[in-house]
């Protein structure tokens, strides 16, 4: 019993602390500008406003093209970028984990490696890679590299090898494709896994203000614009505490609805075999 | 059975094993496609590009074994960003890796909604994007930052201390920091991994004489979620072993006398600042070299969970 006191008590303390940049995001937003350049800071907001956003939709409706541009390429590419990764990450993920065949220990090998190489580095090569195929300042330059990301399938492998071989044998032996058992036995099993995937790969998506590849403006995703409506000094900052705010809002929302699925499929069915 | 399938794979030739396998292929191909473009191949022209000097203007110039033998032998910021890059990888390492699993548990108690909202408290800081904002105002070095206000209002210093500016404090501030903003990756796929442990193994292991809840902990969900522990330990390789950010947020680029420096920042210097890729690109491999040791030592030791 005192240990699980002090198991709780840990959890409190570590959480007020984890908690700390949520707070400030929210508080920040909602705090007129003289709150905002009060010295020395204060994390809580004592007059809340929501003129940051009214002042951020004012402009929103000045920008270089419309603004439903941006929200429709965002839609795009990070929708894109994650259920095709998703998709073919998991496609790939199930033969390595429950199939035999020649060259899959080399595969697989390259794919946990190659999160260990730095990506700084190989950000050039990329470019040159992406120009040479032709999908420069195209969604493709964004969307296509995300799919091959390596750690999707490493996740995915690792649920599905978790998978009782039973599971997929009396589906065999019934007369399911692979196909069919991929579709209908091994996602729903592992669900669990691809919607902690999917927010990964959202909240890296949704990061991507794609400024290497895309040069045309009509291309650029929302993330781009509103730093750009933000980036105006000391005039901007309240505008610029709204733009953060909803940079931040949007992944988290996806990420508690993905949460909440997460947990109301397996409370309810548990493993099924 | 078993044994007489295995007689039969042995005498197919390589050939046709590749053609009965035709469909797994299949299923790789769309993957492993796209992955040999944008992730194989930039590789291997890395690698390539560590034997040369290339400023990115010019074509780059074949220069042998130059790059490894002045970053071994003659780059003295290197054996600090070595040092410190270690540091990070035996202490937030582990530490972070075990809270992660820790909460993942304590979090998994919890009723759904409940659950749900804990996870985003936890996540938060590598959810919300402003992470270092958090610390400088905590961190900053006169009597306004939070921190030193609070040490001199309990008497416990007498005049502020500049936090990212003095060499012998960086290293343990950072330390701090890089475990408060690592429980992500293998916090949530934990989370997940307890969410498909089979249940009936709880019931099966009460049976067999499982008492508490460390014991069912270290006997039944651990081993069950084996395939999640080596991705989580994965992740932390590659997450500790590449700490940068925070160091030139919070500390700057260089930092006082290098004392923050990482391998990744000292990569970053060359590959952006002094536009020197040939150079950054071995940095990068042996980096490479180092994760891929330490992850063979991590994936001994998980071996033995269980036992």
């Amino acid at each position: 019993m005192a240990g699980n006191a002090l198991l709780f008590l840990l959890m409190i303390i570590c959480g007020i602390f984890m908690v700390l940049p949520l707070v400030m995001v929210i508080n920040n937003a909602l705090k007129p500008i003289d709150e905002i350049f009060q010295f020395p800071p204060r994390i809580f907001v004592r007059n809340p406003t929501l003129s940051n956003f009214s002042d951020l939709f004012v402009l929103m409706n000045d920008t270089w093209v419309p603004f439903s541009r941006y929200i429709l390429n965002t839609v795009i590419i990070t929708l894109g970028g994650m259920i095709g990764h998703v998709i073919i990450a998991s496609l790939a993920a199930y033969p390595l984990a429950k199939h035999e065949f020649p060259g899959k220990n080399i595969l697989f090998a390259m794919v946990v490696l190659s999160m260990m190489f730095s990506w700084t580095v190989t950000q050039i090569p990329q470019y040159v890679i992406i120009s040479w195929l032709g999908i420069n300042n195209t969604y493709a330059a964004l969307v296509l590299p995300a799919w091959a990301f390596g750690m999707g399938l490493y996740l995915m492998k690792q649920f599905m090898e978790q998978l009782p071989t039973s599971l997929i044998e009396s589906a065999r032996i019934a007369g399911a494709s692979k196909w069919r058992i991929f579709w209908s036995i091994i996602m729903p099993n592992v669900k669990p896994a691809w919607l902690t995937l999917a927010i990964f790969q959202f909240q890296q998506m949704w990061g991507n203000t794609g400024s290497l590849f895309l040069r045309n403006e009509e291309l650029k995703p929302l993330q781009y614009s509103l730093l750009q409506i933000s980036a105006g000094g000391v005039a901007r900052a309240g505008v610029a505490a709204a733009v953060t705010f909803i940079i931040a809002a949007v992944p988290i929302i996806f990420f508690l609805v993905c949460q909440s699925s997460i947990m109301e499929t397996m409370t309810t069915s548990g493993m099924k075999e | 059975m078993t044994a007489g399938r295995k007689n039969i794979v042995k005498q197919d030739t390589l050939g046709r094993r590749i053609w009965k396998a035709r469909t797994s292929y299949a299923l790789m191909a769309p993957y492993f496609i796209l992955f040999f473009f944008f992730t194989v191949l930039p590789v291997l022209m890395s690698v390539g590009l560590s034997f040369t000097y290339f400023n990115m203007l010019e074509p780059p110039v074949f220069v042998g074994w130059e790059n490894y033998v002045k970053l071994l032998l003659e780059d003295d910021i290197f054996v600090i960003a070595l040092k410190n890059t270690l540091l990070f990888a035996v202490i937030t390492g582990p530490i972070s890796y075990f809270l992660c699993l820790l909460f993942a548990w304590i979090i998994n108690e919890f009723k759904p909604k409940m659950r749900a909202f804990l996870t985003l408290i936890f996540y938060a800081p590598s959810i919300t994007g402003n992470a270092y904002v958090v610390w400088n105002l905590i961190l900053t070095g006169d009597r306004y930052g939070y921190l030193n206000g609070l040490l001199l209002k309990l008497d416990i210093i007498n005049e502020p201390i500049l936090w990212m500016k003095t060499e012998n404090l960086i290293m343990p501030v950072l330390i701090v920091v890089q475990l408060w903003l690592s429980l992500g990756t293998g916090f949530l796929a934990f989370l997940a991994g307890l969410q498909t442990v089979d249940r009936s193994m709880y019931e099966a292991a009460a049976i067999d004489g499982v008492k508490n809840r460390w014991q069912e902990l270290w006997f039944v969900t651990l081993p069950a979620m084996k395939p999640q522990l080596m991705f989580g330990a994965v992740m932390q390789i590659t997450m500790s072993f590449a700490v940068a950010d925070i160091s030139i947020n919070l500390a700057g680029n260089p930092s006082v006398n290098y004392a923050g420096a990482t391998i990744v920042t000292h990569l970053l210097d060359y590959g952006s600042t002094r536009l020197d890729m040939g150079y950054a690109s071995a940095i990068a491999t042996i980096l490479f070299l180092l994760m891929v040791g330490t992850n063979k030592l991590v994936h001994r030791l998980l071996r033995r969970v269980g036992n």
